[in-house]
C-alpha cells in the first residue's frame, strides 16, 4: 500500500514538473502574443494543480495530517487563471488589433475595448439594473 | 522514489522560472511581460509548495496562498492599466 502511494505521489510530481516546464517553454517558443497566451494559462496551471494535489496526498499519507489548504490554493488558481488570461487578451486586442481588423460584434455596439468612454461597470451581470431601467421607461 | 521525483519537479520549475525571466527581460510587447510576470507568480507558488514537501513542514501554505492572491491582483492591475490608463475609475 505504501508503494502505491509513493508511485502515485511521484507520478503527480513528475507530471506537474513536466507541465510547468512545457507551459513556460511555450511562453518563449510560440510565435505570436495570442498563441503565447495559451501555454502558461493552461499548461502551467495544470502543472501547479498536480503539484498541489501531490503535496496534499504527501501530507495525508506521510505526516498523517490531512490538510485542505492546498485544495484552497488549487481552487483559487483555477478560478483566477481564466480571468487573468481574459484580461491579458483584452489588453492584447487593445494594443495590436485595430477595430477594422476585428469582426463586427453582434448588436449595434462597438468592441468595448475600442470605446474610450465605455462604461465598464455595465457588464452582462447588470441585468437587474437594466430591468429596473426598462420598468422606469415603461412607466414614463 | 519521492525524493527523486521531487528533485525532478524542482529542477523543472526552476528552468521554467528562468524561461519566464528571459521573457520578462526580452519581450516583443508589454502584454508578454505582464503574462510572464503572472506565470512567474504561478511557478513560484509551485516552488514554495515543493520546498514545503522537501522540508516536511506545513508552514509554507500561507506563503503560497498570499503569493497566489497578490499575483492575481497584480496581473489584473497591470492589464487594467494597459487597457484604461487607470486602475480604479
Amino acid at each position: 500500500m505504501e508503494l502505491v502511494w509513493d508511485i502515485l505521489i511521484s507520478a503527480l510530481l513528475v507530471i506537474g514538473g513536466i507541465f510547468g516546464f512545457v507551459g513556460s517553454l511555450g511562453l518563449v517558443k510560440l510565435p505570436d502574443p495570442m498563441t503565447r497566451l495559451h501555454a502558461p494559462t493552461k499548461a502551467a496551471s495544470l502543472g501547479v494543480g498536480s503539484v498541489l494535489i501531490a503535496s496534499m496526498l504527501w501530507f495525508g499519507v506521510k505526516q498523517g495530517e490531512v490538510t485542505l489548504h492546498e485544495l484552497m490554493i488549487t481552487v483559487f488558481i483555477f478560478l483566477t487563471a481564466p480571468i487573468t488570461a481574459h484580461f491579458i487578451a483584452k489588453a492584447n486586442i487593445f494594443r495590436d488589433w485595430p477595430a477594422e481588423k476585428l469582426p463586427r460584434p453582434s448588436g449595434d455596439g462597438e468592441w468595448a475595448v475600442h470605446q474610450a468612454d465605455a462604461d465598464t461597470s455595465r457588464g452582462e451581470l447588470s441585468v437587474e439594473r437594466d430591468l429596473a431601467e426598462q420598468a422606469e421607461d415603461d412607466r414614463a | 522514489m519521492i525524493l527523486y521525483a521531487l528533485i525532478f519537479a524542482i529542477a523543472c520549475f526552476c528552468a521554467a522560472l528562468l524561461f519566464n525571466l528571459y521573457r520578462v527581460v526580452k519581450a516583443p510587447g508589454v502584454t508578454d511581460r505582464v503574462l510572464a510576470l503572472d506565470t512567474m507568480a504561478v511557478n513560484a507558488i509551485a516552488l514554495i509548495v515543493l520546498f514545503g514537501i522537501y522540508e516536511g513542514t506545513a508552514m509554507f501554505f500561507e506563503a503560497s496562498l498570499l503569493y497566489a492572491m497578490t499575483g492575481f491582483v497584480a496581473t489584473v492591475a497591470f492589464a487594467k492599466f494597459i487597457l484604461r490608463g487607470d486602475i480604479i475609475e
